[in-house]
């Protein structure tokens, strides 16, 4: 909300820099995101920091008010005249200026009574008026069509107030300010732009916001005058109200002035309404804005005459009531409206007149016709406002204000000040009374506070009258009884709690919020502090984390939105899915339609990465490691961790050092995989024939910790690198649950000693079926070569002349130790030929000579 | 006889001293001191010496021997460290050429910040508890104090699921409820948690807002937790976290789930305080939000808002990260860009 510094000014004395007001104002929750100045020149207190204004700070010597007495014809040119201006000196100042309002006034003698404006003298700064883009310029005086001419009356553009440059500016007489007065009394302000965090209902207005600064900077708050002359005959002879549901209109009250006019509002109006945003249009509707604004109450201006009509001549009876089925409105902004079945309307016996606490509807509107205006001052619940803003889509200052809260003992100040106010604006009489149907006030709010309470719970030594005296400037009623505060909490709020302990918070936030935050103490917690707990599975995680960033890998986090659609791209044709079978977390109202479940797999949209990727990048070496969301059946899915790994590319990109580097295969993403394992001390696993239906069948496996699938890795399926055009390399890619790991991974393992005999070392070739598993293979050694046989290790796989079709060689180093005694050439030679011969004989291998 | 091992020597050391090579060094080797070589001949010559200068003879070859060994050892250093100082100017590689490439990889920002995060409140004895990110619209909602068609409903746009009782959780918060549930032992056990994770609102996506982020939020429940305490524990965390000696600042705010309730500002680490685009010209970051535990949510996790008090705070990692690192443009972190994930 824009609130302007002269505005507050009626109600509160402000005697500090504004900067610094805005500063204690953020302070204590009214954040004061920009600070605008209209003339004034910004101040710079030294304890603060801000940025710097480029606004135009009006001249205080040489732009003053003044008045035109007499408007000439330029003796040259039709389109300019000749401003006699008075600024308080002896002799009258000529401008030549080409401001269409003067040109009324063209010839006619002196002006009586003269006209009120701006005037800036040479040497003056301001905004030039014919530039597109903001242009200051200084005004020297030079001739015009022969006329030297060294002042000019100003526009509002040029003075920056608004981009109005039509006519110059033409204020009324100020009694407070003479010709010549510097303008920046007469109009200079600063606004301030405060938003409003959902608590702070009660501050949506210019008192709102007064009633702060009172608190804050201890002074006292002036309420505008609310009551009214009224003189008419008495309004419930001439109107009566009938509310149907009093939850959801507490109070509803109307007053009612006869022969008005209906006209422009006085330019101190229409400037205060343009200071804080709004457009005027005429004193009775300006009125119910200024109100709205001024004391937060909304207000609602009908036609008398109309709802007469309406009622075909007898009284007219205001009905509030919710819709009939397939009820319309037309509202003011000309749209048609269906109504929902919990729109309270505010209606008459012909039908529905206004949105209640909304919008008004176009029949009973004022016009430039009306001669007598029924002010409704109303309140309304909030949450049923909120329903119908929300399915209306309709939000206007007064929605705004009622679905915040607006307490119903504001209505009949609000109706009181409003009718005042067109009284002295539009003339007429006003009907004595104000008819108020009141059928539900809320509840008096009072709360006690231990002090004791106070002090434990800020930290810090309050004192019951500190206490007392700050809820006191909040217009809190207080009564001290002993060591507790009895407090009424005032009529215009709604926010404190009957609740005991709510109602003691809200207290306390109040206390402290007034008193500042910085008074109170930064201690260290002196309560108990709750037994330390490993977080083991966390731990892991961070181990796999590091651990695969060890091995080069970088994290990537994704979106766990995806698409059905996106998620069936990793599925070959004819296949059964191995994703996991599940329903999606289905987003109701997605972000696009390409984001709306959420994953099944991390693949999908680590592959997208890849594609991406790979427009840049040799290679990649990524992994992810998320939770999947599995709708199962129970009202909340799923969410499993699982770990993504993806492999593509040179596996020395850039390398320069001879011959091109082989791309990564199915066996990197392996090794990758055991040394993670390893890393987890997970001995406990085993690879098999890859089941993923998105993994190259022959070129994938399964990992298995303990005897479980824990997971798929390998190539990707062909027929799914072509859709999803990923086909610069081959992708490897796999997918883990990382529960398993997280289970099987031992924390305390042995160490083995170290071997104190020499180890015999040796190599061994087989040559058997090229389609035999090595893995058989090494097996059968390990089972042949027994206790003394400590490692084996594969070193080449050889095809081709002298080895015979259909078979493959395979080499392995050998290493034969015992703990005990060292080994002769002898032992050694014993193992080697139970090696042999359990090859031969089970895998019908030959030695290779 | 003594006349040719004198001129053994001579010959020998005179030979020695013109030697600039290692292979000519083992030649002469070879030719004084090896198997044939000189010396050996005359080792050889012994038995033909007459048994009465046999043994004077026999010193004096050892001592030539040893003396032969001894220059050779000598002259071998000398050419060792010569030819060590020759190739050391001549065996010069282009050190322009570009590396062997290490592999290397990295943690994802958002991780490495979050290990700052939980490293500093680790110490201070908060642990982490995570919780899940797919909700149910009262843990997310309801009982955090903020019942249906409560205004700061619209603080928070929130992706619902086909279910209108379950969402995306748009803030850490439900981890509350379920913690002090969880740990809380019946509202009888005093509670210090971090609740870091993935959160989610429905945005529009740019530069500055995402659909996804990660929040940090921090619990403490206690028979004795003051608001001093929330200053306290937060200031030091931005001490930490910032620098040890940045001054912190607290505003009052609004959160349904607390009050009172405040936002932290830590002062600009960028302009140290003096004021930046970056912040605004104020000299002021805002790096948390904060506040005292309501009572109803005290109340909805087991624990009576009489006896028990508590505080709870939370943080973006991102934002933060996008601070430290002027990264401009908060969809980098889940783009998973390699050219961007490579910076850190
Ligand atoms: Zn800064």
């Amino acid at each position: 909300m824009l609130v302007p510094i002269s505005w507050l000014r009626d109600f509160v004395d402000i005697d500090m820099p504004v900067e610094l007001l805005a500063e204690r104002l953020t302070l204590a929750g009214l954040e004061v995101a920009h600070i605008r100045y209209i003339g004034l020149p910004q101040q710079h207190p030294p304890s603060l920091r801000q940025p710097t204004s480029d606004h135009l700070v009006w001249d205080r010597e040489k732009l003053l008010l003044g008045r035109i007495c007499e408007v000439r014809a330029h003796p040259n040119a039709d389109r300019l005249v000749l401003a006699m201006v008075d600024y308080g000196a002896e002799e009258l100042e000529q401008c030549v200026t080409g401001a269409p309002n003067l040109f009324p006034y063209k010839d006619q003698g002196a002006i009586d009574p003269p006209i009120w404006c701006a005037l800036a003298r040479e040497g003056a700064t301001v905004w030039d008026g014919h530039s597109e883009k903001p242009r200051k310029m200084t005004l020297k005086g030079r001739e015009l069509r022969g006329i030297y001419n060294k002042s000019m009356v100003c526009s509002e553009k040029e003075l920056g107030i608004s981009d109005e440059h039509e006519g110059i500016i033409i204020l009324e007489h100020d009694q407070r300010y003479a010709a010549g007065a510097s303008f920046a009394d007469v109009l200079g302000d600063v606004v301030l732009d405060i938003e409003f965090t959902p608590n702070l209902a009660r501050c949506f207005s210019m008192i709102g916001v007064a009633r702060e600064v009172a608190a804050l900077l201890d002074k006292a708050l002036r309420y505008p005058a609310c009551d009214f002359l009224a003189e008419g005959e008495p309004i419930s002879e001439q109107v009566a109200v009938d509310i149907r549901e009093p939850a959801l209109n507490p109070r509803f009250t109307l007053t009612l002035l006869r022969d008005c006019q209906v006209k422009q509002s006085p330019f101190w109006l229409r400037r205060r309404l343009q200071l804080i945003g709004q457009r005027p249009r005429n004193n009775i509707v300006d009125i119910t804005n200024y109100i709205t604004f001024e004391l937060g109450q909304p207000l609602h201006a009908f036609d008398y005459d109309e709802l007469c009509k309406r009622a075909g001549g007898a009284m007219p009876t205001i009905i509030t009531r919710l819709p009939q089925p397939g009820e319309r409105l037309e509202t003011l902004d000309d749209v048609v409206r269906e109504l929902g079945d919990d729109t309270i309307l505010v209606a008459d016996a012909a039908g529905a007149l206004a949105l209640g606490g909304v919008m008004g509807g176009g029949d009973t509107e004022i016009s430039d016709k009306t001669r007598n205006v029924l002010l409704e001052a109303a309140a309304w619940n909030n949450i049923s406002i909120r329903k119908t803003i929300r399915e209306q889509r309709l939000h206007t200052e007064a929605s705004t204000r009622f679905s915040r809260g607006v307490h119903p003992s504001q209505a009949i100040l609000g109706g009181a000040r409003g009718i005042e106010l067109m009284r002295q604006l539009g003339g007429g009489t006003v009907a004595r009374g104000v008819l108020d149907v009141y059928p539900e006030p809320p509840p008096t709010v009072t709360v006690a506070l231990p002090i004791a309470r106070a002090t434990q719970l800020l930290g810090m030594e309050v004192s019951l009258d500190l206490a007392a005296d700050v809820l006191r400037r909040l217009e809190f009623a207080v009564r001290i009884e002993g060591e507790i505060i009895h407090t009424t909490a005032p009529d215009h709020r709604l926010d404190i709690s009957a609740d005991s302990a709510v109602g003691q918070a809200d207290l306390l936030e109040e206390i402290a919020r007034i008193v500042g935050y910085d008074r109170i103490p930064e201690t260290i917690m002196a309560d108990e502090m709750p037994p330390q707990r490993e977080n083991a599975p966390l731990l892991i995680e961070e181990r796999i984390r590091d651990n695969l960033v060890g091995q080069g890998l970088y994290e990537v986090i994704n979106y766990r939105f995806t698409s059905a659609q996106a998620e069936a791209k990793l599925l070959p044709d004819n296949m059964i899915s191995s994703l996991p079978d599940a329903d999606y977390v289905t987003i109701a109202n997605p972000a696009s339609s390409e984001r709306d479940v959420l994953r099944h797999t991390l693949l999908g949209n680590m592959l997208e990465n890849a594609i991406n990727n790979a427009r840049y990048n040799k290679a990649q070496q990524v992994f992810e490691l998320g939770s999947v969301y599995l709708q199962t059946g129970d009202l909340l899915p799923q969410e499993p961790l699982q770990l993504g790994i993806l492999l593509m590319g040179a596996r020395h990109a850039d390398w320069w050092g001879g011959g091109k580097s082989p791309d990564m295969d199915f066996y990197d993403l392996k090794g990758l995989l055991e040394s993670l394992l390893h890393a987890l001390h997970i001995s406990d696993f085993a690879f098999q024939r890859g089941t993923h239906s998105s993994l190259h069948p022959g070129r994938s496996a399964d990992l298995l910790i303990a005897g479980e699938r824990a997971g798929s890795f390998g190539e990707l399926h062909p027929q799914v690198a072509q859709r999803l055009k990923l086909t610069a390399a081959k992708a490897i890619i796999g997918e883990f649950a990382v529960a398993p790991m997280i289970e099987h991974a031992r924390r305390l393992h042995d160490i083995a000693p170290l071997p104190t005999q020499p180890a015999v070392l040796e190599d061994i070739a087989l040559v058997v079926r090229a389609d035999l598993p090595a893995s058989e293979v090494e097996a059968v050694i390990r089972q042949a070569g027994g206790r003394l046989l400590k490692d084996v290790a594969l070193f080449d796989i050889y095809t081709g002349d002298p080895i015979p079709p259909g078979k493959k060689s395979l080499a392995y180093a050998l290493t034969y130790q015992d703990e005990t005694r060292t080994l002769t050439d002898k032992n050694a030679a014993r193992i080697r030929k139970k090696i042999i011969g359990a090859a031969r004989h089970r895998l019908n291998a030959e030695l290779r000579a | 006889m003594d006349k040719s091992i004198d001129d053994i020597r001579g010959e020998a050391i005179e030979s020695l001293a013109a030697i600039v090579d290692s292979e000519s060094l083992a030649e002469w080797r070879s030719h004084y001191l090896g198997r044939r070589g000189a010396v050996a001949v005359l080792f050889r010559q012994i038995g033909s010496i007459p048994a009465a200068e046999r043994a004077e003879f026999g010193k004096r070859v050892n001592a030539l021997r040893g003396e032969l060994a001894g220059a050779f050892d000598e002259r071998a250093a000398l050419v060792e460290s010569q030819r060590l100082a020759r190739d050391l100017e001549t065996d010069e590689i282009d050190i322009t050429l570009p590396a062997h490439p290490r592999r290397r990889g990295g943690l994802h920002p958002s991780t490495r910040t979050h290990r700052e995060f939980q490293t500093i409140w680790a110490d201070m004895g908060f642990q982490v508890y995570r919780s899940r990110e797919v909700e149910a619209d009262d843990f997310n909602f309801s009982l955090l104090n903020l019942p249906p068609h409560h205004p700061a409903r619209d603080m928070q746009d929130t992706f619902y699921t086909s279910d209108p009782r379950v969402l995306l959780r748009t803030h850490t918060s439900p981890g509350q409820i379920r913690a002090m549930r969880e740990l809380g032992a019946g509202g009888s056990k005093p509670i210090r948690v971090i609740l870091p994770g993935m959160c989610y609102r429905q945005e529009q996506v740019t530069a500055r807002s995402e659909i996804q982020f990660t929040q940090v939020e921090g619990l403490a429940i206690g028979r004795n937790i003051r608001m001093s305490d929330l200053k306290g524990t937060i200031a030091e965390f931005a001490r930490r976290m910032y620098q040890p000696d940045a001054r912190v600042r607290f505003r009052a705010s609004y959160f349904p789930f607390t009050e009172p309730s405040m936002e932290v500002d830590v002062e600009c680490f960028l302009c140290g305080g003096k004021g930046c685009r970056v912040c605004k010209y104020s000299g002021w970051l805002e790096i948390a939000g904060s506040g005292m535990v309501h009572p109803d949510v005290l109340r909805n996790g087991g624990y009576d808002p009489a006896e028990w008090s508590g505080f709870a705070f939370g943080m973006g990692p991102e934002r933060i990260a996008m601070l430290k690192h002027g990264i401009h443009d908060i969809r980098y972190f889940w783009g998973n860009d390699l050219r961007f994930l490579r910076q850190f």
